[in-house]
């Protein structure tokens, strides 16, 4: 294969579901046109043809490799809020025929919308993904050897580390959109993610502790093979579970925390990114519903969606309708500014898509989700903002997170963090898990840091059963008065 | 589409792992049929309809010291598409480490099974259209229960039929079919500028084991109503009540500990500790495959060895891990039957039907008995390390003082050591509920930290 050019990239998809399947321009035209013989407000095709891989390392050993091929198409019709959808792993022109004919019957208007012509669209297209060779054709013995690489590595870094589980997960997705609005584009989408889990075990053998760490990006596989570069992800999640071996039980209560860069980014994604989706605010079950043009986190903070950065995780050059991508501000300077949309809910709002129709694969419904959401940095040195806390927690790397979004409630769990006294960092702390309210924590943020980080390239976002890759970005952050869930009074 | 039978395809596959050079092979082909809708108000917002198609291989390629393996999956299924993927599969396999302890189970299999009655024929019969109208009667009960509720996220009805095939090279031959319905009602109920959403459902194996669409939607507006006005506590430490909504997730984790293959790796603060206590003597826990119209149960594992009854916890003393053959064989012990074949990753452990035997008294007697104590309804978050048994989870309920609920509680965490909060059970209800595959009474924790203001 050869590095892709943005023009041939498209055409790459596209010729790829018409030699593969025989989905040539009739035959879309076709599956479309059976979908518009009743009233309906808008009806697109959603082609996949995935290869996802998987190799894995425990106990010293490549135990395993995986190879999925995932290939179906949905065919989805829409009539004022309705949405009609089916789907199957056959591509065919029957199939598409056949699930064209129960997506329509959503509508129960007879008639018909007019046909369309379909032609692969003009325009100027990005790639923000270029890989001259697709992760998942990279030899199973090149990231096997990787792995054992990492295995030795992480034992020899510290006695006490006693099981290293490590993976490498690569995606290679071709799709395919053709809309009744004339829509027909393509997208090729790498993705790779690198995974390390240790146990380490105190000289005691009374104690253990769990870290994982890991990194990744629509990038080639090259970019992490790198020994520079995964030997510093290796020494991350051994330092942190050694770290832990010796941590304290976290306070419960009330305290000031401050946020380190990266991941931490979560926050956002949890307290605000979500309750912001277009579907909850147009249902208005959202706690930020109505709320647009108000105040809802203090001066300072601007919090942006952005699914344009090159290579990211949570990137892409069109959504799952085709739409591309853009930088969504959402909060400017405190004031909440925009919404994230999918064509459904911009549409049923009066407002513009932004690029945030998305789906876990051809079997699954878009919905309004994040790309990469992070906070611009402010002007602060991380160090002092860090001396300016009394009594409080630096908490620097975190597990998962949760958010009701009616209520406004999160939580999100750390895995390391420290005590803050008198502006100095001390013990670390286990266990950590903090609570907040989204509508008001960021009215909270009495410091923003100089240090914008984005995330290793590890997120996957939850919503309604479905799981897509995100990004999340922070600079060193303090926020008073947050609730932190620990055992010690 | 006409297509070939599912065992014909098992049978080509193995067969073909087995001429590429496979010294071990099982497939499981796992076709489904489903439909999906969800409605708000009045309104329908999408029915969502499919047909899948899955085939999974699993190969091993013996050598010196052990066997490497590989699993793969596709859902083209033409003769040349099985072939190609199953001489990939061997393929891979030679490419990964030889592991003395990979092997496929050769003898053991499950024979004679009784009918689960995991399906009932009739409900094929069921129109997409009459799904619906059970859907728009647990939003209209939703709705029509307080005006504080105005709103809702919907209510979604699902039907699942599926089927399994599953071969090996050493003979197993097995097949079943089974159903899956459910319905949820999630409606929002509004005071003064305050919003506060909650939900309720009900799940079977046949359309006639679901609950009525009118009581899913009331009970689930009475725990959004319940929820308004919910306020934070101070930090204290009090007994904590769990509600059969949320004592499940308890087993959940549990589970996690007791997986084998969290045991070997030694990622279980429960490793090594078969025959101790570990919880309070009023908590007995079992595992059965084979209850009827169970929404856990299945003849036979993911190995083809038949499903049992497994006590795992009697009177607090564990009794046996959950165990696949890979896990038992890297442990010396005998496979419990567990094994669940995702058809996008390798065989591993997973439970079947698993619950906790019900005691004595309701949640209104438990909370009548609470001094003063939370009472959870809902919880969020991932707070819990299974290797060091740390628990931190936020959580939503009812504050409870001189044994009544006084009012709603929001935006607190509950905190402690999951074995000493196991340790800690000291009251256990009669109300076993089964909404899923797992299920326990409300049951009450003698003491945990509560994080508020």
């Amino acid at each position: 294969m050869t590095r892709s050019d943005p023009k041939n990239r498209e055409d790459n998809a596209l010729a790829f579901f018409d030699s593969q399947f025989g989905m040539d321009e009739r035959s879309l035209v076709a599956g479309l046109d059976t979908a518009l013989e009743r009233q309906v407000d808008y009806a697109d095709l959603f082609f996949e043809y995935s290869v996802i891989d998987a190799v894995s390392l425990e106990e010293g050993m490549v135990k395993s490799g995986d190879r999925h091929i995932e290939q179906g198409v949905g065919v989805r019709a829409q009539t004022g809020e309705r949405q009609g959808y089916a789907h199957c792993d056959d591509v065919t022109v029957e199939s598409v025929q056949i699930a064209a004919t129960t997506a329509r019957a959503i509508s129960a208007q007879a008639g018909s919308t007019p046909p369309v012509r379909v032609e692969p669209n003009q325009s100027e297209t990005r790639d923000l993904y270029p890989v001259a060779m697709a992760p998942t054709e990279v030899p199973v013995s090149e990231k096997a050897d990787l792995l054992s690489e990492i295995d030795i590595f992480a034992r020899g870094l510290d006695s006490r580390i006693e099981q290293v589980m490590a993976s490498v997960v690569t995606q290679h997705r071709n799709i395919m959109i053709v809309a009744s609005d004339g829509t027909c584009v393509g997208d090729v989408r790498p993705l790779v993610r690198l995974n390390v889990q240790v146990i380490a075990r105190d000289s005691s053998g009374q104690r253990r502790e769990v870290a994982s760490q890991g990194m990744g990006g629509r990038r080639e596989i090259r970019d992490f093979s790198d020994p520079t570069v995964w030997r510093a992800l290796v020494e991350d999640v051994v330092r942190i579970a050694t770290l832990n071996l010796e941590a304290k039980p976290c306070p419960a209560g009330t305290l000031d925390v401050v946020l380190g860069p990266g991941w931490p980014g979560i926050l956002l994604h949890e307290a605000i990114g979500h309750g912001l989706e277009g579907d909850f605010n147009r249902k208005k079950t959202s706690a930020f519903s109505d709320r647009l043009g108000e105040r809802v986190a203090a001066p300072g903070v601007t919090v942006v969606d952005d699914g344009t950065i090159p290579g990211r995780r949570g990137s892409l050059n069109v959504d799952d309708e085709g739409t591309p991508t853009q930088r969504n501000v959402l909060i400017e300077d405190g004031i909440l500014r925009g919404y994230l949309q999918d064509r459904l809910n911009a549409r049923l709002m009066g407002m513009d898509c932004t690029g945030n129709g998305r789906r876990e694969s051809y079997a699954h419904l878009p919905m309004p989700r994040m790309t990469n959401t992070f906070m611009l940095a402010g002007e602060e040195n991380p160090e002092d903002i860090l001396r300016g806390v009394k009594n409080g927690i630096y908490a620097v790397s975190f597990g998962g997170g949760q958010v009701d979004i009616t209520s406004g409630k999160f939580v999100f769990s750390a895995n390391e963090a420290y005590q803050i006294e008198d502006g100095v960092i001390g013990a670390p702390l286990k266990g950590a898990t903090l609570i907040g309210n989204g509508p008001d924590v960021l009215t909270r943020v009495a410091n923003i840091g100089n240090d914008l980080e984005l995330d290793p390239g590890v997120g996957t976002c939850g919503k309604d059963g479905q799981g897509v890759p995100v990004g999340v970005g922070l600079p060193t952050l303090r926020v008073n008065g947050l609730t932190v869930g620990g055992t010690e009074q | 589409m006409s297509s070939p039978e599912p065992m014909e395809i098992v049978d080509r596959a193995i067969a073909a792992a087995l001429a590429a050079g496979a010294s071990g092979a099982d497939c499981a082909l796992v076709e489904s049929d489903s439909t999906e809708a969800r409605v708000r108000g009045e309104e329908i917002e999408f029915v969502k309809q499919a047909l899948e198609r899955t085939l999974a291989i699993r190969a091993l390629v013996a050598g010196d010291g052990g066997a490497g393996s590989a699993v793969t999956s596709t859902s083209d299924l033409s003769p040349e598409a099985v072939e190609r993927m199953a001489t990939e599969t061997v393929k891979l396999a030679k490419a990964t480490a030889k592991d003395p302890a990979a092997d496929i189970p050769e003898e053991g299999f499950a024979t004679n099974w009784p009918d689960l009655e995991l399906i009932d024929a009739s409900d094929r019969n069921v129109s997409v259209e009459e799904r619906i109208e059970t859907a728009l009667r647990a939003e209209a009960a939703a709705r029509s229960t307080d005006t504080r509720i105005g709103n809702s996220e919907g209510s979604q009805v699902g039907s699942e039929f599926s089927s399994v095939a599953l071969g090996n090279h050493a003979g197993f031959r097995g097949e079943y079919r089974s159903a899956s319905h459910s319905l949820v009602s999630e409606p929002v109920a509004q005071e003064n500028g305050s919003m506060q959403r909650d939900y309720w459902y009900t799940a079977g194996r046949k359309l006639s084991d679901l609950e009525s669409p009118e009581a899913v939607g009331r009970k689930a507006a009475e725990r959004a109503l319940r929820r308004l006005g919910g306020r934070r506590i101070e930090t204290c430490e009090a007994p904590v009540i769990f509600d059969p909504f949320t004592s499940p997730s308890l087993l959940h984790h549990l589970v996690g500990c007791l997986n084998g293959y969290a045991i070997y790796r030694e990622g279980s603060f429960l490793a090594g500790r078969l025959g101790e206590t570990i919880a309070s003597d009023q908590v007995t826990i079992i595992d059965d495959g084979r209850i009827v119209g169970g929404l856990g149960s299945r003849p036979f594992d993911g190995e083809g060895q038949p499903t049992r009854r497994n006590i795992v916890l009697d009177r607090g003393r564990m009794e046996t891990y959950l165990l696949d053959s890979y896990s038992a064989r890297k442990l010396g012990m005998q496979t419990t039957g567990n094994a669940t074949r995702g058809l996008r990753s390798s065989p591993t452990v997973g439970i079947t039907n698993l619950w906790l035997e019900p005691g004595q008294g309701d949640l209104a007697e438990i909370v009548a008995q609470t001094d003063r104590g939370l009472l959870v309804t809902e919880l969020i978050g991932m707070g819990f390390n299974p290797v060091t048994g740390d628990y931190s989870r936020g959580a939503a309920g009812m504050w409870i003082e001189n044994g009544e609920i006084t009012h709603p509680v929001e935006e607190v965490t509950i905190a402690g050591n999951f074995g000493d909060m196991l340790l800690g059970i000291d009251a256990v209800g009669s109300d076993l509920e089964w909404r899923g595959s797992v299920a326990a009474p409300s049951l009450r924790i003698s003491q945990m930290t509560i994080a508020g203001d």
